[in-house]
């Protein structure tokens, strides 16, 4: 009956509300707003057309595949390792978990021209881990200047993601749904594939799609390690900062509205998986 | 866009001691090996290469890479970029969170999303937006150029580019931990008589000083470490508009790789730092929590 009542309450008793409301809007405005849409009016310059062929061109349609493709094993991986890594920091008790705990969100910590020198430096052929593996079998397997290059860094800035998302889902699990159903006679194996994975598949998508979001865009890291040969590891970010070298600013405002729509669309998923995972949590 | 991960996290579970909720120990071993070794190729690994390639050619050659006027220029650069752009969006985190949690408006959930958007966007796309704004072929570049005030490749441009991919840190750390909080001690201090200024100071403040902590941490870090936005409104002038990443890719593609690895870490120990903050903000968070 009285839960409307504080709403209203509130919306006139408590100050500050033209003030904070009117900073919020005018800082959002012009520092992240105004200039997307300048960025959007810019691209308008060019004739649809043109816009199509700046986007569609041999060369950047081989940067998408790249791109959207690696990005999209790197998220798996993450996946694959986040929810591994989720349940360990969880449920079992080891020295230095506090430690690997605290190391997991190295990558939002380390600086993206960091991980990408160090990464490169690792892989490399004469590195510490490309030398041994440039030995395997008569090719040898080459990381750093290759897609695979690409997809380990992508691995590691998607790292965090899945573990953070799926991590507080596991802390609130009720124990007695894995205990029904040990009693029902699930074996642990069971109990785990039919129970406890599908109580967790909305943070983990939701981690998964942060973490393909955040690769997409990736800059920094990727690089270096890329080689960036066009056609072949040239990622699209990389090609919007090549044309903007060259001057060719129509190039790299027709390549950004493309991406952005495709970043929109990721932060629109996004929104609504975490809708969905919150009102499964309840 | 690190939504979840960038949250302030309160007390772990408590270890499940019942025998129906403990693996079998082959899966306990199976596990806890691909999480460490995991952990240890992508993480442990990188780091102590940064570390071996930087003192690869001993101590003396390491500090001296730090007395490079050049490489001096960048890390004040960075930290004066940070020093500007950290207490902006502090504010704004501030003002956004009161805004968003004590009130009740139109369009409430789409400026929640708004916040969102520096995360969304690739850092090359927001250097971008700035070039097309500010640079000689933007919008209002020529009338900048008019007025002798250069805004791309100086360092008013790398301080916006450092702005805008960290806009979001504090601003999402504070929303929900005042949602969580409510509106009651607020409400409770109005009735005794308090200002709006006395309210935030003395109520509010105290109670979101652990979250505010937190996101100042985490949108420090961004701003010390931000390469791709950066990188496109910086134009690479040595000693001028060179951050520390900056400088780290300029020795790096001159192979100077002993001196691109000494600066890499410098910003390594900041990065461990700020996970080290991190971690004690997290515990005494979880302590005062508990106290609660």
């Amino acid at each position: 009956m009285s839960t409307a009542a504080p709403v209203i309450a509130t919306r006139r008793i408590i100050p500050g509300f033209g003030l904070t409301l009117g900073f919020a809007l005018a800082y959002l405005g012009l520092v992240v707003l105004l200039p997307l849409s300048a960025t959007f009016i810019r691209s308008a310059d060019l004739s649809a057309a043109e816009w199509w062929a700046a986007v569609s061109s041999p060369r950047v349609v081989a940067s998408y595949r790249l791109t959207f493709g690696v990005s999209l094993l790197a998220a798996l991986a993450n996946v694959v390792f986040g929810v591994i890594a989720a349940w360990v920091l969880v449920r079992y008790r080891f020295p230095g978990r506090r430690l690997v705990d605290a190391l997991v969100d190295l990558p939002f910590a380390l600086p993206t021209a960091v991980a990408g020198i160090a990464l490169t430096a690792l892989y490399a052929p004469n590195g510490w881990l490309g030398a041994p593996l440039a030995k395997i079998g008569p090719e040898g397997i080459k990381v750093a200047y290759t897609a695979l290059g690409v997809w380990v860094a992508l691995t590691f800035i998607g790292l965090p993601f899945v573990i953070r998302t799926v991590q507080p889902v596991l802390e609130e699990l009720e124990p007695e749904l894995e205990e029904a159903a040990a009693s029902l006679g699930a074996t642990r194996l069971q109990t785990l594939w039919r129970v406890v994975l599908p109580a967790l598949r909305p943070s983990i998508l939701t981690g998964f799609a942060l973490a393909f979001a955040r690769a997409v865009g990736e800059y920094g890291s990727v690089v270096f390690i890329a080689g960036n040969m066009p056609m072949k590891t040239e990622i699209t970010p990389l090609l919007i900062v090549t044309k903007l070298e060259q001057y060719d600013y129509a190039g790299a405002t027709a390549l950004a509205v493309a991406m952005l729509v495709v970043s929109f669309a990721l932060l629109l998923l996004i929104n609504v998986l975490q809708l969905w995972s919150r009102r499964q949590g309840q | 866009m690190a939504a979840p991960a960038t949250r302030i996290r309160s007390v772990p579970a408590p270890t499940p001691t019942r025998p129906a909720l403990s693996d079998p120990r082959w899966l306990r071993g199976l596990l806890l090996t691909l999480t460490l070794g995991f952990i240890a190729l992508f993480l442990l690994l990188p780091l102590a290469v940064v570390f071996g390639e930087a003192f690869a050619a001993g101590v003396g050659a390491y500090f001296a890479s730090f007395a490079d006027p050049d490489a001096i220029a960048a890390i004040k650069l960075t930290f004066t970029a940070a020093a500007i752009a950290v207490p902006l969006n502090v504010v704004f985190g501030v003002a956004t969170a009161w805004a968003v949690t004590k009130f009740e408006f139109r369009g409430k959930s789409l400026l929640i999303t708004f916040i969102d958007l520096p995360f969304a966007i690739s850092p090359v796309i927001a250097g971008l937006i700035y070039v097309l704004m500010f640079g000689l072929h933007g919008w209002i570049g020529p009338w900048l150029d008019a007025h002798d005030i250069q805004i791309i490749f100086a360092v008013p441009g790398i301080v916006l580019a450092t702005i805008f991919v960290t806009v979001p840190f504090v601003a999402r750390e504070l929303i929900p931990l005042m949602q969580a909080q409510g509106t009651d001690e607020e409400l409770a201090a109005l009735t005794l008589g308090a200002s709006g200024w006395q309210i935030f100071r003395r109520v509010t403040l105290p109670n979101i000083r652990w979250g505010l902590l937190y996101g100042v941490i985490l949108c420090n870090a961004r701003a010390m470490g931000e390469f791709g936005a950066v990188s496109v409104v910086s134009g690479h002038i040595r000693g001028m508009t060179n951050t520390m990443p900056l400088h780290v890719e300029i020795l790096y593609n001159e192979y100077n790789l002993q001196a691109a690895f000494a600066v890499a870490s410098l910003l390594t120990l900041l990065a461990l730092l700020s996970l080290f903050l991190k971690s004690l903000v997290e515990w005494r968070h979880a302590r005062s929590s508990r106290a609660h």
